[in-house]
């Protein structure tokens, strides 16, 4: 399929969607069109809710401090994880003995968390950033706790043969092939990060994208949830759309990445 | 005169202790002298790869002893270059940077490292191929490039297992002159592990036979007094080669028949 031809497509996705909501919300097919309005709004009000938002330039602040808790979230959570993935995976005995504790760790649902990360850390950015940094870790955590468990043998093998020392073989070897793991799963632990930070948001703060969608969700303000709704996703997609530009820039030894 | 390798009376077996242990070789003696080229045939599983991991010291023999240069081996063999079976090469590093950083590591400035490394590969024939990762090269290539990488050290002992395996025919043969125009230069010490009799008649000065394991032994020993250079694809013509391959494929074929019969016998069971 080609590029435009591609792209015709997803635009009509979205063109029929929009469509077939404006003839439920405005027609009397499925009902009186007024009591279907205040369930799922109409597309003209949530358009000029977001327009609003963005004349006023009021949504800015609440996008830069989503932005915020998901990046430091993610960083914080991918490094932590990078750390403790390599102690863990050079430490066979070590990780077997935490491995129960690990998993234990993993199961937990994060929501149940979010008040107590408000208890420790406030209502400020930290408690959304510790709730992401849950999410990040364990992903970032199992893939790097991989990549150092799969590297292959004979590159191994060889690189030892050249005379790489065990601080060089961490760096040459280990490294490149945990990051490729790491990458691998870049999408989803980026996603993870800003789902964190909305969640925390959402079940408590004073500002932020979670923050917008809540208040408009406690005013019964339909049109006000829906427009947070979009301009999270469209949000969230540009920053995927970053990820797959570094992405090719870095990953471009993997054959599947070649363009 | 003093050996590069010697292997005296070495025993390798795998599992663990107690368990049900697998002696894939036991009681092989082989002496490699400096500047001689050694092919090592036998059939598939027979302990080749065993064995040269013994002389590399990426495994430890269970008996016996292997010395390196009169000095007995302790640890990894640093005066060996291995060329393995399998693609070696890290993919995370370009052609240029693979065989630089074989250099690099012992403490050459990176950019002495590229230049040589560039002169490697112009050596093995790949001028213009630096820039390009493992997977954008091709497989004769990628051998190449894994030949640059271990020559660039200069390595006094050369450990090959299989390296040709995996290519086709042809690509086979011009490794195969590669190998030898390159060894010609300054006759290291080979030990040259194959399947294929030809090759190891065509490259070696001695080829020797490895028994069907397991407890495989090497058997036959026979010298190669075919005169050098040599060219790959023309020196199995001559009649000198081909009664000399009749002499050994006689004594391998017993090995090979064995070997297909110990499969067949897994299957069935
Ligand atoms: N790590 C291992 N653990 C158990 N058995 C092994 C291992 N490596 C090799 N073997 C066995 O030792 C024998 C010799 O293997 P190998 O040296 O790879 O043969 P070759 O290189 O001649 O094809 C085979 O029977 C193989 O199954
Ligand atoms: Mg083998």
């Amino acid at each position: 399929m080609s590029r435009t031809v591609l792209a015709t497509l997803q635009v009509l996705v979205a063109v029929i969607a929009v469509a077939l909501w404006w003839v439920i919300t405005q027609t009397s097919i499925l009902g009186d069109p007024a009591r279907i309005q205040f369930f799922f709004s109409t597309p003209a009000d949530v358009f000029w809710q977001i327009v609003a938002w963005f004349r006023s330039g009021e949504i800015w602040r609440h996008l830069w401090i989503t932005l915020i808790e998901a990046a430091l979230a993610f960083v914080i959570g991918a490094v932590a994880a990078m750390i403790a993935g390599f102690w863990l995976a050079r430490r066979p005995k070590l990780a077997a003995v935490f491995d129960p504790y690990v998993k234990a760790a993993n199961a937990l649902p994060r929501v149940v968390l979010a008040p107590i990360f408000t208890l420790w850390f406030g209502l400020g950015i930290w408690s959304k950033v510790a709730l992401g940094f849950t999410l990040v870790f364990f992903i970032v955590f199992f893939n790097v706790y991989q990549g150092v468990k799969e590297v292959n043998r004979t590159v191994l093998q060889n690189a030892r043969m050249l005379g790489m020392s065990e601080r060089q073989l961490l760096r040459h070897v280990y490294l490149p092939s945990a990051l490729s793991w790491v990458f691998s799963s870049l999408h989803v632990s980026i996603g993870f990060a800003v789902v964190g930070a909305v969640v925390g948001e959402y079940l408590g703060s004073s500002a932020g994208l979670g923050y917008l969608i809540a208040q408009a969700e406690g005013m019964f303000d339909i049109a006000g949830v829906f427009a947070g709704m979009f301009v999270l996703s469209a949000f969230v997609l540009l920053i995927d759309w970053g990820v797959t530009m570094v992405e090719r820039k870095l990953l471009v030894w993997q054959p599947d990445n070649n363009h | 005169m003093q050996h590069a390798v010697r292997l005296d009376n070495v025993d390798i077996s795998f599992g663990a202790t107690g368990k049900s242990v697998f002696r894939a070789v036991a009681g092989a003696n082989l002496s490699v002298a400096k500047g001689e080229f050694v092919a090592i045939v036998g059939p598939t599983g027979s302990g080749k790869s065993t064995l040269l991991n013994a002389a590399a010291g990426l495994l430890k023999p269970s008996a016996g002893t292997v010395e390196i240069q009169g000095q007995p081996l302790d640890g990894l063999n640093g005066r060996a270059g291995y060329l393995f079976q399998a693609d070696a090469l890290m993919p995370w590093k370009t052609s240029r940077d693979n065989v630089a950083i074989a250099l690099e590591i012992s403490g050459t400035p990176r950019r002495e490292a590229l230049e040589r490394a560039e002169n490697w590969l112009e050596k093995v024939g790949l001028k213009g191929f630096g820039h390009r990762y493992p997977h954008m090269l091709s497989g004769g290539q990628r051998k190449r490039v894994a030949m640059a990488q271990v020559l660039i050290r200069d390595p006094e002992i050369l450990l090959m297992d299989e390296p040709f395996g995996p290519l086709d025919a042809q690509t086979r043969l011009i490794m195969g002159d590669l190998l030898l125009d390159l060894w010609q230069q300054d006759r290291k010490a080979v030990m040259f592990v194959t399947h294929d009799l030809e090759e190891a008649i065509a490259l070696a000065d001695r080829v020797v036979i490895m028994s069907t394991g397991p407890d495989a032994k090497l058997i036959g020993d026979f010298t190669i007094p075919l005169a050098r250079p040599r060219d790959v694809s023309e020196i199995k013509l001559s009649p000198e080669f081909q009664e000399l391959h009749r002499d050994i494929w006689h004594l391998l074929k017993e090995q090979v028949l064995k070997a297909y019969g110990n499969q067949n016998r897994e299957e069935r069971a």
